[in-house]
């Protein structure tokens, strides 16, 4: 679907709606192209081709609500019936004197920079050379250690367009490209199989990073041989950078207005307050240019901006939407992260790990889970033991326990190793006094 | 974007991801009176056997050794309430083919949201690429395989108005908040979904499924001197709208109050390895990470499960039958046909502490020379189909509940959950307990909250020790994610001792 095409169909969508029954409504039209190569035992194993597209429909209806979505964009005629029984369906509901579309002094009006977020050279990519990605992955490590049982190596790229009109004066549309190389390599010494992955991605084909992924994958998956489980107690934690967003999620889930309004937050009422140490500064960046997280609009339309989430540990802004906004009287800031950016610290992972007497560096997470309300968590993790500096012992098979509202405080170094290939532009993080579970 | 071999399960949260509310969209649109026999099928997608030859075709040109069309037409609804008040609902409708072509292990595969003789070839001569030996291929007779139906229901979702269901939500949140007068916040949600299935294959075989799903689920946050918490609460099956009821709503209701209760005066237990008594019901998820994933015949055709050489071997104590089943009535996680079309059968994966079957998809089942075991599963007409499990359980054994628990001077009891994991090579799984127990010499004391447990999958299954009489399957909302695909599934278990588990906690 053509850019105009998407806009056709979301303005007759939109005024389909106005005219029965409707007050308000916004409508967004995506279109999502991607296709897949998979690779084992120099054969393909799997290729595939998506073409997806999607019609969303939020409806505003004597103060009711609803929201509906559907891929069958082609027959008009069954595409008002959609619209026209949703807005039936919707009446039934109770009023909700906080729904509305956004305040339009807020939208998002034109004139912003390119963001450099999709590859115009796309559709010019040669598929046998896409094939050739992933085969040229599981080469680097083809038979280079008796111990490898599997390798796996997976190209995949894709693009998505995006438009969204809004009775109260939005339109705008974003377009995304991405491409991304995977090697997963599983090696067996005894009964164990320990299996490891590497990957990158880009915005552009030619920035892809295209070498060094098998070899990476079998480096750690090898360095796994041998883990064992370790006995329990309080240690520093090293979160190796790729994987520190995952202690970053619960912290902006608490940020979120629906999880405050509903009370599925522990940081209710803290703005201005310390929930941090002084090393723990984020930036919401929207505006770098090609960042995985970048845009001038946020989901509702709002303009996004840039603005401090967490100064030296005191938090600055929460992520509120305009519904939440609305039932929380804040002002509206956007629900949505864009890029999140850390203010690094002066070492490199090499140099963080060289620092620790006693420490754990991990490498992975395994399940796990947090309590929104009070911040409790507890997270399956692997690693290594740092001892006097260097990694002595593959681990597995433990448990990092803890609350959120004390972890961060005991945030005691930042890398200078941030990881710039997802929108959470992670470093990694040092946290000190963590209780894992062993033996 | 980036895949892993771990494979995860989660139950639904109570935020809604998804979608409402008019019915018979379908039927206005056009005019068509469904019935469960292929021709309805076939009139529902507006396509006749003739296009779907000429498609296989298409799909089988470039020498493809088979080729299959999976047809889908999913409707869902979601009701929810928020502040008191069902004042938001959600739909979505998804419809589509896909054609997926093999030759030997190798898969190509792509689909089309327009179901169209023009579309459809297109489709099918992509995923035939796969294949590079360009063949002429003859469509041998088609034959129609009747599916069980193992969902009856009475009255579909479609026929059902939205008028008719909000009063069941509103009314889970005024019982939840008359239980309890610490109750601050109640979300409530009704899912419905209704997906007619269609499958096609080079083999000439036509068959069919009409797939009914419904959850209902609460979430209730409660205050107390300060401290707030939340619990939560759910059912799910594949039935009808005769399903809800006072009764329903009520023990619904019930469990999340309870649950919700018991966090308050919660403590942490001592973090390390201690045994562990699995509750009966929930529990379940020990099997599903544990061994299920590992048992799913894809990881050990690529030699990479933990697995992947103790077929045939003992691999637990001889009273431990583990058993995947996916014609349970009603189950959420039963299906009357696979969506590669296989029958669906009820299989033992372990019989007597001997590991009996893995679980197969047609691909592993070729390679492993067994029957197909009705396990091949898809999320949608947008994914290629992968060793899936449905309701995994284990049968009650020998010893009482009672005998377990006192057996233990210091443990857990465990017995609500909310997700786990597992990765397959490692055989490192996990699961997060949302609340549970102490066991101090041999008795249930403090309860406990918000830890993890991680174990390894082959020493766990020959830690089980102990296994009560009590079995329960848990009807909960779980979804069990692999390879980027989700599945609703069910799981269940009697009570167990695993004697030895590493508990999250604090340190001595």
């Amino acid at each position: 679907m053509t850019k105009d095409e998407k806009y056709n169909i979301a303005r007759w969508a939109m005024q389909h709606a106005l005219d029965n029954g409707a007050q308000q409504a916004s409508v967004s039209i995506s279109n999502n192209n991607s296709s897949r190569v998979e690779v084992r035992d120099e054969k393909i194993d799997k290729l595939e081709e998506a073409n997806r597209n999607n019609m969303r429909i939020s409806l505003y209806v004597d103060n009711k609500y609803s929201s509906h979505s559907t891929n069958r964009l082609n027959n008009k005629k069954e595409l008002g019936r959609f619209i026209e029984e949703a807005i039936a369906g919707t009446k039934y509901l109770s009023e909700d004197e906080f729904r509305s579309l956004p305040d339009p002094e807020l939208y998002y009006k034109g004139g912003g920079e390119d963001l450099k977020t999709m590859d115009e050279a796309f559709e010019s990519i040669d598929p046998q050379q896409k094939i050739n990605h992933a085969f040229n992955v599981e080469k680097e490590v083809l038979g280079k250690d008796e111990r490898i049982i599997s390798i796996t190596a997976t190209y995949s790229d894709g693009t998505s367009g995006n438009v969204m009109v809004t009775s109260n004066g939005f339109e705008g549309d974003t377009e995304n490209s991405y491409y991304s190389l995977v090697a997963s390599v599983s090696v067996k010494s005894g009964d164990a199989r320990p299996q490891s992955f590497w990957y990158e991605t880009s915005i552009f084909h030619n920035q892809l990073i295209k070498e060094g992924i098998g070899e990476q994958a079998l480096k750690r998956a090898l360095d796994k041989l041998g883990q064992e489980k370790i006995n329990s107690g309080k240690m520093p934690m090293i979160v190796e950078n790729r994987l520190a967003g995952r202690t970053i999620q619960p912290l902006i889930s608490a940020l979120n207005g629906r999880s405050i309004q509903q009370k599925n937050s522990f940081l209710i009422d803290m703005a201005g307050e310390k929930i941090g140490s002084d090393l723990l500064t984020i930036v919401d960046d929207p505006f770098i240019v090609s960042g995985r997280g970048s845009r001038l609009f946020d989901r509702e339309g709002l303009a996004t901006k840039k603005r401090a989430i967490i100064e030296q540990g005191v938090l600055k802004s929460y992520y509120i939407d305009t519904y939440y906004g609305k039932k929380l009287d804040m002002e509206p800031t956007s629900g949505d992260t864009t890029n999140l950016v850390f203010k690094p610290g002066d070492k490199d992972l090499q140099e963080l790990i060289a620092s620790m007497d006693k420490a754990i560096f991990v490498t992975g997470f395994n399940g796990g889970n947090s309590n929104g309300s009070t911040g409790d968590f507890s997270y399956g993790i692997e690693g290594f033991l740092v001892e006097n500096g260097k990694l002595t012992q593959p681990v597995s098979e433990m448990n990092i326990t803890g609350n959120f509202n004390q972890f961060w405080k005991d945030l005691v170094a930042v890398g200078s190793d941030v990881y710039e290939g997802s929108a959470w532009r992670t470093p990694s993080l040092v946290f000190d006094n963590i209780d894992f579970s062993g033996i | 974007m980036i895949q892993t071999r771990r494979s995860f399960i989660k139950t639904g949260g109570v935020t809604v991801a998804g979608t409402m509310i008019l019915p018979p969209l379908l039927h206005s649109c056009r005019n068509i009176q469904l019935s469960p026999d292929l021709k309805s099928f076939l009139d529902h997608f507006e396509v006749t056997p003739q296009m779907l030859q000429k498609v296989i075709s298409a799909a089988m040109a470039k020498g493809g050794d088979y080729a299959d069309l999976f047809f889908e037409h999913k409707i869902s609804n979601t009701l929810a309430l928020e502040d008191g008040k069902v004042n938001r609902a959600y739909s979505n409708v998804d419809y589509g083919m896909g054609v997926r072509v093999l030759k030997g292990d190798q898969t190509g595969f792509a689909y089309t949201e327009n179901i169209s003789q023009q579309d459809m070839l297109k489709v099918a001569k992509t995923a035939a690429n796969i294949a590079s030996d360009p063949m002429t291929f003859n469509q041998g007779e088609s034959l129609e395989k009747i599916p069980p139906n193992y969902y009856k229901i009475s009255q579909k979702w479609e026929n059902v108005s939205v008028e008719d269901k909000i009063p069941y939500v509103q009314k889970i949140n005024d019982r939840v908040f008359e239980m309890d007068e610490k109750v601050t916040k109640v979300n409530a949600s009704l899912a419905d979904e209704t997906a007619y299935v269609m499958f096609y294959n080079s083999e000439g075989m036509f068959t069919y499924d009409y797939r009914p799903l419904a959850s209902f689920r609460v979430r209730c946050v409660m205050e107390q001197d300060g401290q707030i918490e939340n619990g939560s609460s759910a059912r799910s099956f594949r039935k009808g709208f005769e399903w809800l009821s006072d009764d329903l709503v009520d023990e619904i209701a019930q469990e999340a109050i309870d649950r919700t209760n018991i966090l308050f005066g919660a403590t942490k237990p001592l973090a390390g390895e201690m045994p562990v008594v699995l509750g009966a019901g929930g529990s379940g998820i020990l099997l599903h990470e544990a061994m299920g994933h590992a048992f799913e015949a894809d990881f050990n055709r690529k030699k990479t499960s933990i697995f992947s050489d103790k077929l045939g071997k003992s691999i637990a104590k001889d009273f431990i039958n583990i058993i995947e089943d996916g014609t349970l009535e009603n189950n959420r996680g039963s299906i009357n046909i696979d969506d590669e079309g296989n029958d669906v059968k009820k299989i033992y994966l372990v019989k007597d502490g001997v590991l009996d079957s893995y679980i197969h998809d047609r691909i592993s089942s070729n390679f492993y020379g067994v029957d197909p075991t009705g396990n091949g599963r898809r999320e949608s007409f947008r994914h290629v189909p992968l060793p899936r499990m449905r309701c995994t359980y284990m049968e009650s054994g020998p010893h009482s509940r009672e005998d377990i628990i006192s057996s233990v001077d210091y443990g857990v009891y465990v017995d609500n959950f909310s997700n786990g994991q597992v990765n397959i090579g490692a055989g490192d799984f996990t699961f997060f307990v949302k609340s549970g127990y102490l066991i101090e010499k041999g008795e249930l004391t403090q309860p406990i909250k918000d830890i993890n447990i991680i174990g390894n999958g082959p020493q766990a299954l020959a830690d089980i020790t102990m296994a009560a009489g009590d079995y329960k399957t848990d009807n909960g909302t779980w979804m069990c994610g692999k390879g980027g695909q989700s599945v609703p599934v069910t799981m269940g278990l009697p009570t167990v001792l695993v004697k030895k588990l590493t508990v999250g906690g604090i340190s001595a």
